[in-house]
């Protein structure tokens, strides 16, 4: 059962990851205009969220 | 004032100074926002985001789709910032500069955010919990056990101390007044929960409910963060609908310079300049021209007033037909606008004191369960002979079971919905407890001009018009902003006539148009200047114009209302449901009694003032009548405010948007049905769903009680009876499809013929 107490560590790890990942891009501004990025992404060109 | 909707479109290119809404940014640069009604599709994106890119020393801009929004950025303090709307104007597209501090976009943004944040460590921790939570039930024993509860009490309490915020904020503010709502029962569930359960594994027990009590969180924070975003993007689109109105005048000073100023910077004795098909921004007096204003807006009148030096003029009036200069008289505290927002206040008191469904079942439920949990704690103490960590234990259990889980998404999980359907024919609900109000309405009281009408003059069919007249007038009338003029010409088209070639044509504001038809002089204006005698015609007080031919009699022409499109079919379906339609308008008697008479109410009063309307809605009240009114000027705002709900198209005043609890978007009068029809089928589901709730609680309370209730148990129980509750409530979007589309589409001028016509309900 010893495995566990490194396995479970390494679950939460990657879980808290998601979570970090879904924070910085709530941060970023990614969340702003959900129904724009739907159409931006049939625009060629780079362009990036703006940051507040 | 002033709108921007179905009636003046033009009046969102009023002339605006950017630079007032430039704001600095904490790292020196500079940004400016606006508001850009005709963002509609991907092209605009990049038509505006590359068209804004040319701009020499611009730095960035772009485009919010979502809000239809523009944010520019830049660093340059020479950069000037009028040439982004000037861009803008290039492009196709009006634009308004605003301050998102100011219309509240700014507060509603950092809220959801935190929601959303709330919610996301839920979810982590619900997720991973759940996982050690199965190990258990799987069987786990010992070491392992109490390995896989620490390792859950660590991510648990951390995650309900943080994602539990909102509810422990509003519990408290409930408590600390006096008062019950749903979030005390489920603040009390949690904490209990967690310590109960930390308690048992501090012990080494088989039984810890840290599972239960972050889903809950989850389940209830998803369900408020629905409620929250539905809730901000209806309030945002009211507020953009504010942000194109006029916030500001031009103003002329000593030696005749025009100067756009904001609102603010206004001082009594400003001598302001009111071009034709403006909005007049400031009570005060004409000091030079003479024009017709339409006041429809500020009295309910229908027929445009006649002004000239003298005259007073109050904001929130159109000016129609040659510019004028009006000397400001009143500012802030004494216009007529800030008499109506002191009504306001009086009436508003009354609604503030509605109870919320949920808050008012909370009420008996909070008190029924602790009571329940006490009855458990003592039947065990006695049972057990004083054995009191087992009693608490079971007692604590009755109150995690009884946890209103299904009770906390009741209403918020139907309200999403119900809004979501309502915001996609056109109707936002500004306010949560709106729709719970719109099902108890009995009576409806509309406005008539800009409410059951279109605010547009139609040429009546009665009466002998040659076609020759018609064809002459429509000549006249042809470049005139009038609204009587715009309706004779509206009214040559329908009928296919070509209108006759008239040369010279001046227009003489306050009294007509004059020009020259086959060498005869011709006038189309008021009777008196067209020299009618005729008795009858004079003492009408309905929309009247003459034509006369220089050596021929003059010809009189009669107008009516146009009614909103649907407004027979909406007044039909709103009495076949048993509530009570009224008219109380500002209007004169005559318009007034023809709609009344077309579309057959209960009940109408003519020329009623403000404070009459007011006091008619406040006496139904008491008469225990609940009242939905429904205008859209100046004058309704106090009727508004006072009414058990209230509805204004988006076309009203801004004082009229900010009094209702729902603005509609679109001409058709249908959206007052449906907003009712929702709202009664959403009350329906509501109690639906709190019958489940109990139900489900009067199965769960006697096994809790029982001490049989285990965490498994408590879990599936409670995700059952969330996801039972959820569904139903989906049900109402289903209403969407099933809505009668041939009443959504009826097309604009033949609502009133369709009356009659007998189809099945939606």
């Amino acid at each position: 059962m010893s495995v566990l107490l490194y396995l479970i560590p390494i679950a939460l790890f990657l879980g808290l990851l998601g979570l970090g990942a879904f924070i910085w891009s709530l941060r970023s501004g990614q969340y702003e205009d959900l129904d724009g990025e739907a159409l931006r992404i049939l625009d060629d060109d780079d362009d990036r969220p703006i940051v507040d | 004032m002033g709108c921007c909707g179905v009636r003046y479109d033009d009046e969102c290119a009023a002339p605006g100074s950017a630079a007032i809404w430039v704001r600095q940014n904490d790292d020196g640069g500079y940004e400016l926002n606006l508001v850009v009604p005709g963002i509609h599709c991907a092209a605009c994106i990049s038509t505006i985001e590359k068209g804004l890119k040319e701009l020499p020393g611009l730095g960035e801009a772009r485009v919010n789709f979502s809000l239809k929004q523009v944010r520019a950025r830049w660093t340059d303090p020479e950069f000037d910032p009028e040439s982004i709307v000037a861009k803008l104007d290039e492009l196709g597209y009006a634009a308004r500069p605003f301050d998102p501090s100011d219309a509240g976009f700014g507060v509603d943004d950092r809220e959801s955010r935190e929601l959303l944040r709330a919610l996301a460590v839920a979810g982590f921790a619900a997720g991973n919990i759940m996982f050690l939570s199965i190990s258990v039930w799987a069987g786990a024993e010992g070491a392992t056990r109490d390995f896989f509860h620490w390792v859950s009490a660590l991510l648990a309490l951390p995650a309900i101390a943080y994602s539990g915020r909102p509810f422990f904020r509003s519990a408290w503010n409930a408590l600390s007044r006096a008062r019950m709502n749903m979030d005390v029962p489920i603040s009390l569930a949690v904490l209990t929960a967690a310590m109960m359960s930390l308690y048992q594994v501090a012990n080494h027990q088989q039984h810890a409910y840290f599972d239960a009590a972050v889903s809950l969180l989850f389940f209830l924070l998803i369900g408020r963060y629905l409620d929250h975003r539905m809730r901000a993007r209806a309030r945002s689109a009211v507020s953009q609908l504010m942000t194109l109105a006029a916030t500001g005048a031009t103003v002329l000073d000593e030696e005749g310079r025009k100067r756009f100023l904001p609102m603010d910077a206004l001082q009594n004795g400003m001598r302001v300049l009111v071009a034709a098909g403006e909005r007049i921004p400031v009570d005060g007096v004409v000091e030079e021209g003479d024009t017709d204003v339409d006041v429809s807006l500020i009295t309910g009148e229908s027929n445009p007033e006649r002004v000239g030096p003298g005259a007073r003029v109050y904001a929130g009036a159109m000016n129609l037909t040659g510019p004028v200069v009006v000397r400001l008289t009143a500012h802030g505290e004494d216009t007529f606008l800030s008499e109506i927002i002191r009504l306001m206040a009086t009436a508003e008191e009354s609604r503030s004191a509605y109870v919320r469904l949920a808050d008012r079942l909370a009420g008996y439920y909070a008190p029924v369960v602790h009571v329940l949990a006490g009855a458990t704690l003592f039947g065990w103490l006695w049972w057990t002979n004083f054995d009191w960590p087992v009693s608490l234990l079971h007692a604590i259990s009755v109150l995690i079971i009884t946890c209103p889980c299904a009770l906390g998404l009741a209403v918020p999980a139907v309200q999403v919905v119900a809004s979501g359907v309502l915001f996609r024919n056109g109707v936002m609900i500004k306010d949560g407890s709106a729709l719970e109000r719109m099902a108890d309405v009995d009576t409806v009281i509309f406005d008539k001009t800009g409410t059951l009408t279109m605010g547009e003059p139609k040429l009546s069919e009665r009466g002998p018009v040659s076609i020759e007249s018609l064809a002459v007038a429509a000549g006249l009338a042809a470049g005139s902003a009038h609204p009587l003029s715009r309706a004779i010409v509206k009214a040559v088209e329908e009928r296919g006539i070509e209108p006759e070639t008239v040369t010279g044509v001046v227009e003489h504001p306050g009294r007509g148009l004059s020009g020259t038809w086959r060498g005869r002089s011709v006038r189309l204006g008021s009777l008196e200047w067209c020299g009618v005698r005729d008795e009858a015609a004079l003492s009408s007080d309905m929309p009247q114009l003459a034509l006369a031919v220089e050596g021929r009699q003059p010809v009189v022409f009669s107008f009516t209302d146009t009614l909103r499109p649907d407004a027979a079919e909406t007044v039909r379906r709103l009495k076949a449901a048993g509530l009570r339609v009224e008219m109380i308008s500002g209007d004169r008697e005559g318009p007034v009694r023809a709609v009344a008479e077309e579309l057959d109410l209960d009940g109408w009063k003519a020329a009623w003032s403000p404070q009459q309307k007011l006091a008619y809605v406040e006496g139904l009240a008491e008469a225990g009548r609940k009242v939905l009114m429904v205008g859209d000027g100046i004058n309704d705002a106090p009727a508004l405010a006072a009414g058990y709900a209230s509805m204004a198209p988006s076309t009203a005043s801004d004082i009229g948007r900010t009094a209702a609890d729902m603005v509609f978007v679109g001409a058709s009068l249908r959206a007052v049905w449906l907003a009712r029809e929702v709202s009664v089928r959403s009350r329906r589901l509501m109690t639906q769903n709190f019958v489940w709730a109990i139900a489900y609680n009067v199965f769960a309370v006697p096994v809790a009680m029982a001490g049989l209730a285990s965490p498994l148990f408590a879990a599936v129980a409670m995700s059952a009876s969330s996801i039972i509750v959820v569904a139903n409530s989906l049900r109402l979007g289903l209403m969407d499809r099933n809505l009668d589309r041939s009443f959504a589409l009826t097309t604009y001028g033949e609502a009133g013929e369709r009356g009659g016509i007998r189809r099945k309900a939606a």
